[in-house]
């Protein structure tokens, strides 16, 4: 099997240290992730931004890197659900649509492909998780609150799997946390308030550790909890289920 | 004015905000009850989806079905191409009546044609009868919600609106003291009126009839009392036969405000002994949506307000932000259709969560048709140049390993070395208003990848300590 490790372009700048979590918790998995060197980004920020054209060059920059991998696993869900989803502009030639199928959500890949659903270690914390939208209702990866009452997830199922953990319940548990990609940017009032109440969820309930598996919901949640300095960390689950004792 | 601009300014009341958003997540939460408890809700979505949709692939038939069982059940039927048609084939039956006092029930249709103020001028006394648009009337103000006209407003607001308007004592927020006063004023209304006008939530092919739910039961009140009822309808309104229906009442009122079904379901479908039933079938830009393929789905919309509840966006910017008479999720899909240049910022009001696609009793894939319009705009050069040169600019930048990694470690240096109050000034870093930005770490991920010996185990493990 051979797997290429996708580090998008804001964890490689910002947060290297989920890069290396990642690579090493496949590696503890028995997966050797390549890190193929040519890689930039996937191209959602700007067809996030209604420049779909403009990011078509980022789109086949991506396809030719990881055309030659089984697998393309990326601590991010909202990139792969972009790789996948949107890579629909470029012509389908066989390379494209194997890139798109290949790309995975760290957690997904765990779940579905390598089929962990216990990690033996403790994380004796009470832990609070962020659900990224584009992975539980874009890919799929928990079930959303719209449809069913029943809570239940892949990384939900991998933390509870854990020796001491506690899982926070909040009142709103998959509430968008308003990041959005540009959005926050262009959307700036909203986003940060939206943020903000996200927060307050997790403080009310006695969140510890805020994670979660997309580390772009985290960066601005980790953004906001700096600013109001609250005692919560934030941490990819990736660095979690990493610093386990197995 | 975007967006944005217009939620900035509704944040400012923090309370308020909070108010807001809080009321609309009890509906949500309200709707997500009466859903669970239905097993095959799910499927019951994917029926009325399909209903819709194969609806909308022949609808000019279904028209031309409906209008002929209408005319054979006495019911003069009108067609419009736009509001202003609309308006004036109303102001026309109103004239021949000789009437001048107007009832006029629920209708987002008569709201998106202006129909108020074109009366209004016109010498026409027009009653909303609707509670919630009865006080948003003498507010003089837009609804900002479909279903929830008045949802902005606080009962401290109404009470104030009332005294004024109705001569309540000042005050006044007992709901159940103000809703008694709106009573009696509006009783006096219906008793007067002499047209009701009433807008139309299904219109079935097979009948000719049309179906109008309310939970306050005053579309009924006015249309019984009047001489002459007038029912105004969007082209998409319609459904096949009268068996559909049932599927489609089951998921309005249920997703709308978690109830079973709405208190009132009328049907109307001929006029009684010696009155007059009219329907006006208004197109206004809908045959246009039609022709558009990414986004035709949004004319399966049967106007429940549940994206508007569950978006998060909508929930804290309120509905006047969106500036067009259907807010939220699925108006900023429907708006741009409508003038492009004028509502280009709402395909942008959103994260595109999802969460709107998800509730959607008619499965309208509500986020991906903003996605769309977003390129749409941006192709159309209806999006600003800075933001369109500054992704050229990226996209070159991001097709090209070896000019991202010069430009990123430029980057984070420039962020280590900057004073703080220069990297985060709100200014010119609208992230840094109210978010820290990540503390720039002194390599990158794909430094430390190189430095790492090839084919050598990974070096140990840290611990995670908290
Ligand atoms: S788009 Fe769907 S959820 Fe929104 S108002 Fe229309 S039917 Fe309801």
């Amino acid at each position: 099997m051979k797997v290429a490790l996708f580090v998008p372009c804001y964890i490689d700048q910002f947060y290297p240290q989920v890069g290396v979590a990642t690579l090493q918790l496949l590696e503890k998995l028995g997966v050797q992730a390549h890190f193929p060197a040519q890689q930039t980004c996937c191209g959602q920020p700007l067809a996030n931004s209604g420049c779909e054209r403009e990011a078509l060059p980022i789109y086949k920059h991506f396809v030719n890197t990881f055309q030659d991998y089984d697998y393309i696993v990326a601590p991010s869900g909202s990139c792969v659900y972009h790789v996948r989803k949107h890579f629909d502009k470029l012509d389908q030639t066989d390379e494209v649509q194997h890139v798109r199928g290949a790309a995975y959500d760290l957690i997904d890949f765990i779940s579905t492909v390598l089929k962990v659903e216990t990690l033996r270690g403790a994380f004796p914390h009470k832990v609070g998780l962020h659900l990224s939208c584009h992975g539980q209702r874009g890919l799929h990866q928990a079930n959303e609150s719209e449809m069913t009452p029943v809570r239940d997830g892949q990384l939900r199922r991998l933390l509870a799997s854990l020796d001491g953990i506690e899982l926070t319940e909040l009142s709103r548990n998959d509430e968008c946390c308003g990041f959005g990609g540009t959005f926050c940017v262009s959307e700036a009032g909203i986003s940060a308030r939206m943020g903000q109440d996200r927060v307050a969820d997790h403080v009310r309930h006695g969140t510890q550790v805020l994670t979660g598996s997309d580390m772009s919901c985290l960066m601005h949640l980790e953004g906001i909890v700096r600013r109001a300095q609250l005692p919560i960390r934030v941490m990819h689950a990736a660095e979690i289920l990493n610093g386990l004792t197995a | 004015m975007n967006h944005a601009i217009r939620a900035d300014k509704f944040l400012l009341d923090a309370d308020r905000t909070t108010w807001h958003d809080e009321t609309l997540w009890f509906v949500r939460e309200k709707r997500d009850r009466a859903v669970y408890a239905v097993p095959e809700f799910q499927e019951l979505r994917e029926l009325a989806s399909q209903i819709k949709d194969h609806t909308l692939s022949r609808l000019d038939l279904y028209l031309q079905e409906f209008e002929a069982a209408a005319q054979a059940n006495g019911v003069h039927v009108h067609w419009a191409a736009d509001a202003a048609e609309h308006n004036a084939i109303i102001l026309d039956l109103i004239r021949q009546q000789g009437a001048t006092r107007i009832v006029k029930s629920k209708s987002m249709l008569t709201e998106e044609c202006h129909l108020n103020p074109y009366l209004i001028q016109h010498g026409i006394e027009v009653v909303d009868t609707d509670l919630g648009e009865r006080i948003i009337q003498f507010r003089e103000e837009a609804p900002s919600h479909i279903v929830l006209p008045a949802i902005h407003l606080k009962k401290e607001d109404v009470g104030d609106t009332f005294h004024l308007h109705l001569g309540t004592e000042k005050g006044e927020s007992d709901p159940q003291l103000l809703t008694e006063a709106a009573r009696q004023h509006l009783r006096a209304k219906f008793l007067a009126g002499q047209v009701a006008i009433s807008g139309v939530n299904f219109a079935v092919a097979e009948t000719g009839g049309v179906v109008v739910c309310t939970n306050e039961g005053n579309a009924d009140l006015g249309v019984n009392l009047a001489a002459v009822h007038i029912a105004c309808m969007g082209i998409e309104k319609l459904i096949p036969r009268l068996t559909d229906l049932g599927v489609f009442t089951r998921l309005l009122a249920r997703s709308a405000t978690g109830q079973p079904v709405t208190t009132y379901t009328s049907h109307f479908t001929k006029p009684a002994a010696g009155k007059e039933m009219h329907i006006v079938i208004v197109d206004n830009g809908r045959t246009q949506q039609l022709g558009r393929p990414d986004f035709r789905a949004s004319l399966k919309c049967i106007r429940c307000g549940a994206c508007m509840n569950t978006c998060p966006v909508y929930r804290r910017s309120g509905g006047h932000s969106y500036d067009f008479t259907v807010p939220g999720p699925i108006g900023a899909i429907l708006s741009p259709n409508i003038d492009m240049k004028k509502h280009r910022s709402l395909p942008f009001a959103s994260t595109l969560c999802g969460s709107c696609t998800d509730v959607c009793p008619v499965k309208i894939d509500i986020h991906t048709q903003l996605y769309k319009w977003r390129q749409v705009l941006g192709e159309a050069g209806e999006i600003p140049a800075s933001k369109k040169w500054s992704m050229k600019f990226m996209g070159r930048l991001l097709a090209s390993a070896r000019v991202y990694g010069l430009s990123g470690q430029f980057a984070r240096q420039a962020l280590r070395l900057l004073p703080h109050g220069l990297t985060h000034a709100a200014s010119f870093n609208a992230w840094a208003v109210a978010r820290e930005l990540p503390e720039p770490p002194k390599q990158s991920f794909r430094e430390w990848y190189q430095q790492q010996p090839k084919s050598v185990p990974q070096p140990q493990t840290p611990q995670v300590t908290v």
